[in-house]
């Protein structure tokens, strides 16, 4: 346990000091965010309605932008080496790992998100509804996209390679996340139904996630 | 006085500690008489009280354009000049400027509140300091993302005057967006004809502000040149106590390069 | 300091080859290490001294043959009692010099010396809350050291360790070398030079 502690709270110190990455997340979220109504006009009632699919792009695309470098600084200085043969197994490194990265990058989207639904035109139970979806959504996206990370580490090859590997694997949760927040917004289904099955796609992602990255690093051993 | 003679990080420390608590009290002076007079300033008989959010509201909005200006030059003073002080002065200004675009926004939302009903509209004015406000960001970022800061003062210099280049074809941009969307914009203020009595406490206001950011200005150069002290004192421990702990005459350079050969 | 906690322990490796990038780089490899003694692994460039040193940590898979520890703690593979020093020094620049000896004596875990004790013996007490990257190449060098000293493992496995080490340093890490070995250890090092200590040579690839 302590190992696993240790891990996470270097890999958040790192995240949070002098040119760590964590928080240019947020600032692309932002961007992403705000490019939008320049392509679809400002119409606040147009805005308010593709609110929530705006978000989730937005959160999609940011969470994979910072994913790219998870193991990559590891691997490039040598401690993924030190990691891989430690007495932690690697499937549990790796989940530290990305426990590390979505608290560091994955939950300042959420907090940011209040402040970019106010942009939008969302009330206070839609942008309620879309913080909480992707509080329940963004941990998938993370554990998945730790998987591309980790085949990037594999390859030698990250950023666009990566995206293309691992967006496809996320659609289930951008189609989730933005159901359960319409339903709230417009309905006419319950918000339960698909906000179970956003929870139980993070859970299992949570089990393959790490199984699957320490997997496809130990194959890219050399 | 001349720029050549605040070169010397020394000498402008020891200016600044003297200038510093006089531009201060003339800070705090002239934000004492413009508020005041903003709070006698009459209602406006279209937007009662809130008109007076404008008091703060102008002054930040002016000023974030204005400090990304004082960065522009000092981005010059890097890229032509090689001013030692230049690039802490655009470092130094980044996170400030940031501060009033901030305000800009937060009150000028306040104050379209009451007339649009939402907090935010895609006016095209706000949207132009938004995007400032993300440019501030940004360059913040990029001020973080490198160690070195002699390395990061050029890169965010070139940033810095490509975005005062591109500033005015966003706003234009942005302008000619907001009017294809919506003919007539909902926010109809300032404009020449403002009263005298709104005048002058805008103007008490503004100088007030701008002299708000002088002395935040200086004091963050202050810091930052202390903080880029600390360090290279770092960097000199780091250094000179391995040398004196290693008694042979160790030529560490030389071992360094072996490494990057034989690596 | 005390010992390492275990008895004698010995290394063998048997018919081990080593294939990378569909090249066999050795292959019927034969080679035995016992406690207190240094093995240094020479040959010409690309002969796949690395490689081995890989092998024995279980970063890489061998092609054919065994490498095996007895003796050890039975509880544990053989990659998790060593220590491995490569090219690069694992080590973070955003990181202190404390949090990095830190971070690796939390997260390998086991039997642990005195952090600040092993940052005086390589030399480094000064820097303690120095962040990493203001390191040169030789103290960065001298922080992983640190590592093998805060950690306890009874096989050190180096790569080209005393590179970006001055002559100090290097009389420093022989120090540390033989005192490893009198507590029972074994040091298997990839080495273009003269390792400093008592050792016996295991030399591989064809004879150039």
């Amino acid at each position: 346990m302590t190992a696993l502690f240790a891990l996470v709270r270097r890999d958040i110190r790192i995240a949070l000091r002098v040119g760590g990455g964590a928080l240019i997340g947020v600032l692309f979220f932002l961007t992403v965010v705000v490019l939008m109504p320049f392509a679809v006009g400002p119409d606040l009632a147009l805005l308010s309605r593709l609110g929530p699919a705006i978000l989730w792009l937005g959160a999609l695309l940011a969470s994979l932008l910072t994913l790219d470098r998870m193991f990559m600084a590891d691997h490039e200085d040598g401690s993924l080496d030190l990691i891989t043969m430690s007495r932690t197994p690697l499937e549990l490194a790796c989940a530290a790992k990305a426990l590390a990265h979505w608290l560091a990058a994955g939950l300042p989207l959420i907090v940011a998100t209040p402040v970019l639904g106010l942009l939008l035109n969302l009330d206070m139970v839609a942008t309620g509804a879309v913080a909480l979806t992707l509080l329940a959504g963004t941990p998938a996206l993370t554990f998945t996209g730790m998987i591309g990370a980790a085949l990037a580490v594999t390859l030698h090859r990250g950023g666009l390679l990566m995206a293309v590997l691992v967006l496809p694997l996320s659609i289930p949760v951008l189609i989730f996340g933005v159901a359960a927040s319409q339903a709230v917004i417009v309905g006419p289904m319950t918000f339960g139904a698909p906000f179970s099955i956003l929870c139980a796609l993070s859970l299992v992602s949570l089990v393959i996630g790490p199984f699957a990255a320490a997997a496809s690093l130990r194959q890219g051993l050399d | 006085m001349t720029l050549i003679d605040l070169a010397n990080p020394t000498r402008f420390l020891a200016l600044t500690a003297r200038v510093l608590p006089w531009l201060a009290a003339a800070t705090v002076i002239l934000l004492a008489i413009g508020l005041y007079q903003s709070a006698l300033a009459p209602d406006d008989y279209q937007q009662g009280a809130t008109v007076k959010i404008m008091f703060i509201h102008v002054p930040n909005a002016w000023l974030s354009m204005f400090v990304w200006g004082v960065m522009s030059i000092a981005s010059l003073g890097t890229l032509v000049w090689r001013h030692p002080l230049a690039d802490v002065a655009a470092k130094a200004a980044a996170p400030i400027g940031a501060a009033f675009t901030f305000l800009a926004l937060l009150t000028g939302s306040l104050w379209g509140r009451p007339m649009w009903g939402t907090y935010w509209e895609w006016d095209a004015r706000l949207t132009s300091v938004l995007i400032l406000f993300l440019m501030y960001l940004g360059l913040m970022a990029l001020w973080r993302a490198v160690d070195d800061p002699s390395r990061a003062a050029r890169a965010a210099a070139v940033l810095t005057l490509v975005g005062a280049i591109n500033l005015p074809i966003i706003k234009f941009s942005v302008d000619w967006w907001n009017t294809l969307h919506q003919p007539a914009s909902v926010m109809r203020m300032g404009g020449p004809a403002l009263d005298k009595s709104f005048l002058i406490p805008l103007l008490v206001m503004a100088i007030a502000f701008t002299l708000l950011f002088v002395t935040l200005h200086l004091a963050a150069m202050r810091n930052e040149i202390l903080r880029r002290r600390v360090r290279s004192l770092q960097m000199m421990q780091a250094s000179r106590v391995a040398f004196s702990s290693e008694t042979g005459t160790g030529s560490r350079q030389g071992n360094a390069s072996n490494e990057a050969g034989a690596a | 300091m005390s010992g390492l906690g275990h008895g004698k322990i010995q290394l063998s490796g048997r018919g081990v080859a080593c294939v990378r990038g569909g090249r066999e780089v050795f292959s019927g490899l034969d080679f035995e290490a016992a406690s207190g003694e240094a093995v240094a692994v020479v040959g010409r460039n690309g002969s796949g001294k690395t490689s081995l040193l890989r092998l024995i940590a279980g970063l890489l898979v061998p092609a054919g043959g065994t490498i095996a520890l007895e003796g050890g703690d039975a509880e544990l593979t053989l990659p998790e009692q060593c220590h491995y020093l490569g090219h690069r020094d694992a080590l973070k620049p955003a990181l202190s010099v404390a949090e990095n000896l830190s971070f690796w004596a939390d997260f390998l875990g086991g039997a642990r010396g005195d952090a600040t004790e092993s940052l005086a013996t390589v030399g480094l007490e000064h820097a303690t809350h120095l962040p990493a990257g203001f390191l040169s190449a030789g103290q960065r060098r001298r922080l992983s050291l640190a590592r093998l000293l805060t950690v306890r493992r009874p096989v050190w496995l180096l790569d080209e360790p005393t590179n970006a080490l001055d002559v100090a340093g290097q009389e420093m890490f022989g120090g540390l070398m033989r005192e490893h070995l009198s507590r029972g250890g074994m040091i298997v090092a990839a080495t273009h030079a003269p390792l400093g200590i008592e050792s016996r040579e295991l030399r591989i690839g064809r004879a150039a």
